[in-house]
């Protein structure tokens, strides 16, 4: 008897019951955030003023660069060769230098190592305005300053290194296990001491998978340091697009693919070394 | 001599931890900490070498006072007061020797520490230990290669390095299993008497604090509510400290002369 009522019960429920996958605030922040991306792509193309005329010739002016640019001149390999490595050196230098500067960095500005507040934000402020300006701005300011050359490229890529390094390694400080950490402290061990023994054999992996990421994104970033002067590989490409010896340019871009190919292939080599 | 008096702490505006505990340890006696979890047992141990700040209280060994000491001097007296973990809070990546001269690290210069140059007889008191416990063979090994008995192995060594007045062992065999855990308490009981060294464990074991250790200290709700030799440790006593909780180790009362039956209560 009992079983029945309960059963009428459960249908008398069940068609009072509505269900629906979103609310209706859900429904209309939807709706909102659609109408925001839409209004923001419209505008996009209709403000960008892109002259079409010239987006419907681009199948012709490719053609015809692909005729101007074959067949490929090798005459210049020598000088094309040394640029290259120019631009390895440059990016080598420059992590290798950032490595001593980023270590510092990160430690103040990880929350467990900093030593107080006013060094966090700092170490945050450095990462920041670090990371925020590109490599070719950095290059520009440098080129700037030092006049063009070699030098103004390595401080460059160093100067926007130090942010990504610096960064990454203060996620992994920040991330270590704690109880390492607590046994040195009770043993007596100072500030320092404690750093050496329980967090930098912690870090270590990190850091080195780091370093041989960033000089993989080195390599890339400095292949285009000369279009501002700045050294490499670059001042070479752009000198014979401004000269417009096509058959030089296309054989520079094969070379620096090769380069980056073979950047990438070294250092994945390694990361599995280090992992 | 270990002398706490009146320690108390809170953690921010909660409901204090401990509540006004006092406890004396003197002479070289083994004692056993029990009660249910979130009695307080392990900030009273980390109270003691000040990983944990007490809110107000004294703690006195040898005549030193620990509450005030700031910087150096408490690095100093931390040299003393060797601690044993759980987790045994090994520095995975560096080899077993390496782990074991750390203890020395409150000794040590920076330059000596970071370059491994020890002090040769460091070195020799690494070793003596080390094939006190039976690990001598393991030096050069990586200690995350070492299984649980052996890490805590590793760690009661370093603890020992730091030439301490007094060894804190927080639950050193809750992460072991039932034969390696007896190992460790017979361990740090025969150390004790050899080193003539007080030892304090915290432990959830009750039948191993009766077994291993001469004296039991009950807590419940941070308050010391028994304290007593294993032979007065009944069951009113169990009832009092784990009342209204379920004992984790009721069965251990009706089989505890058979030790393997231990591993229910880890």
């Amino acid at each position: 008897m009992g079983e029945e009522k309960d059963m009428v019960d459960m249908t008398a429920h069940t068609q009072e019951r509505t269900w629906s996958r979103y609310s209706r605030q859900e429904r209309l922040t939807r709706f909102a955030v659609y109408a925001i991306t839409l209004f923001a792509i419209v505008w996009a193309v209709r403000d960008i003023d892109i002259f079409w005329p010239w987006v419907w010739d681009a199948p012709n002016q490719i053609q015809s660069l692909a005729v101007r640019m074959w067949p490929l001149d090798f005459s210049g390999w020598m000088a094309i060769g040394s640029a290259l490595m120019e631009t390895v050196h440059i990016a080598t230098l420059s992590t290798f230098l950032t490595a001593f500067i980023a270590l510092p960095v990160s430690y103040i500005a990880a929350q467990n190592t900093t030593p107080n507040k006013v060094t966090l934000w700092i170490g945050r402020l450095i990462l920041v305005s670090s990371r925020s300006v590109n490599t070719i701005i950095w290059a520009l300011l440098f080129v700037a300053i030092f006049g063009p050359g070699v030098l103004a490229g390595i401080l460059a890529v160093m100067f926007r290194s130090i942010g990504f390094i610096g960064k990454l390694m203060g996620e992994a400080i920040e991330e270590i296990d704690k109880k390492p950490v607590e046994a040195m402290q009770a043993t007596g061990a100072s500030k320092l001491k404690v750093v050496a023994y329980a967090i930098v054999p912690q870090v270590m992996p990190a850091f080195f998978a780091i370093i041989i990421l960033r000089w993989d994104i080195n390599i890339r970033e400095s292949t285009v340091l000369g279009l501002v002067g700045a050294g490499g590989i670059g001042v070479l490409l752009q000198g014979s697009i401004d000269t417009f010896a096509w058959q030089t340019v296309a054989t520079i871009l094969l070379a620096i693919i090769v380069l980056v190919i073979l950047g990438e292939a070294i250092t994945s080599v390694l990361r599995k070394k280090v992992i | 001599m270990l002398k706490i008096s009146n320690l108390e702490k809170r953690y921010g505006k909660n409901e204090p931890v401990l509540k006004g505990l006092d406890l004396t340890v003197d002479g070289s006696s083994v004692v056993s900490i029990v009660g249910a979890s979130g009695a307080g047992k392990s900030t009273l141990l980390r109270c003691i070498n000040r990983l944990v700040e007490p809110t107000s209280g004294r703690i006195q060994l040898n005549g030193l006072d620990l509450v005030d000491l700031r910087g150096a001097e408490l690095r100093r007296a931390r040299r003393k007061i060797g601690m044993v973990f759980q987790g045994f809070n090994l520095i995975d990546r560096l080899t077993v020797m390496e782990n074991v001269l750390s203890g020395r690290l409150g000794y040590v210069s920076l330059y000596r520490a970071i370059t491994r140059k020890y002090p040769q007889s460091d070195i020799d008191r690494a070793f003596h230990l080390m094939e006190r416990v039976g690990i001598d063979h393991y030096a050069n090994k990586r200690a995350d290669q070492l299984s649980g008995g052996e890490r805590q192995r590793v760690a009661v060594v370093r603890a020992l390095m730091q030439e301490p007045e007094i060894l804190l062992a927080d639950e050193p065999t809750a992460s072991l299993d039932p034969k390696t855990s007896q190992q460790i308490m017979s361990l740090l009981q025969a150390l004790a008497s050899e080193m003539d060294l007080p030892v304090l464990i915290n432990i959830h074991n009750v039948t191993q604090a009766r077994m291993y250790t001469d004296r039991i200290v009950g807590m419940r709700h941070g308050q010391m509510i028994f304290d007593g030799g294993p032979k007065d440790f009944n069951q009113d006593a169990l009832d009092a400290i784990y009342g209204g909780i379920e004992s984790p180790d009721e069965q251990g009362q009706t089989i505890e002369t058979a030790p393997a039956a231990e591993g229910a209560s880890v």
